[in-house]
């Protein structure tokens, strides 16, 4: 099976790629965007789901920085 | 005294950190990431570069290579622990440091000496210097910018683990901490390079004083 993960710094943690991206966008025109997070998206096959939330915690995310989502895509 | 530093994929100041290492009067010992072996060295440095090409995060896979879990023992048992840069982060995914390194606030790498405050000598890797000695080492990442939580950012202050800390700060770290080091105080990480600083042809040999240090910890 296919899961997808999401990781993405936690809130109210600075997220210079994220500020850098927002800086950039009004350059090219792009208005009204109030905020950008930077995160990381991992796409994984599984034989089972049953340790995915086990590989987020010691792995795919470091939770002191960021907050992770994950599901099964198909 | 023998003084090992390990070496991962991607290391890039261990020749550096084994050839000042002797400068400093010890004995240099390599140890390889791929070996749960310490060889019996008295104390343990995880040096500076791109361990795993810093994918995920930078420390992130080195964190669980082979020689990590004796590390780890070493570590908990009172051993001398020394991390630099990448070596710093690696303590962190480690668990062996509080906290993490996030990227440089201005998203810029930065690359030059900076000074610094000791701001602790008792630890293994200051036992050499004075608290309030002041230190020019350089400093070379991408991701230097030290966090925690308030709560264990006051904790480290109340405890007095904040180790080095930036005269100007380089890169955004939460109080401009530099290095900061564990509970039993032997674990210390530190953004800032010694090893870089260990000879007057390299500009300075202020980076002896840190890692001379863990020789008068032995002595004492």
């Amino acid at each position: 099976m296919k899961v997808r993960v999401l990781v993405r710094p936690k809130r109210g943690i600075l997220d210079p790629q994220g500020e850098a991206v927002r800086g950039a966008l009004p350059a090219l025109g792009f208005e009204g965007v109030r905020s950008v997070r930077v995160g990381r998206l991992i796409e994984m096959e599984v034989e089972s789901d049953a340790e995915v939330e086990a590989m987020c915690r010691r792995l795919l995310a470091n939770p002191t920085t960021e907050e992770y989502e994950w599901e099964v895509v198909g | 005294m023998r003084v090992g530093v390990v070496v991962f994929p991607g290391s890039n100041c261990d020749r550096d950190a084994l050839w000042a290492v002797e400068r400093a009067g010890a004995e240099p010992v390599e140890l390889w990431h791929a070996e749960a072996d310490l060889k019996g060295v008295d104390a343990v440095i995880l040096p500076g570069g791109f361990s795993y090409g810093d994918y995920l995060r930078p420390g992130a896979i080195a964190r669980f290579a082979a020689v990590m879990g004796p590390v780890e023992r070493f570590a908990r048992e009172g051993g001398p622990v020394l991390g630099i840069c990448n070596g710093f982060q690696v303590l962190c995914e480690a668990h062996l440091l509080p906290g993490a390194l996030l990227q440089n606030r201005r998203l810029r790498f930065v690359c030059r000496r900076v000074r610094v405050r000791v701001e602790r000598s008792d630890t293994p890797w200051t036992a050499a210097c004075r608290p309030g000695h002041e230190l020019t080492l350089p400093v070379a990442h991408n991701e230097g910018n030290y966090f925690a939580d308030p709560a264990t950012l006051s904790r480290l202050e109340e405890e007095g683990r904040i180790v080095l800390r930036y005269l100007e700060n380089p890169n955004g770290s939460a109080n401009g901490i530099a290095g900061v080091c564990s509970e039993g105080r032997n674990v210390v990480g530190l953004m800032p390079h010694p090893e870089r600083a260990s000879d007057p042809v390299l500009g300075s040999e202020e980076g002896l004083k840190i890692l001379g240090s863990v020789l008068v910890g032995a002595r004492v």
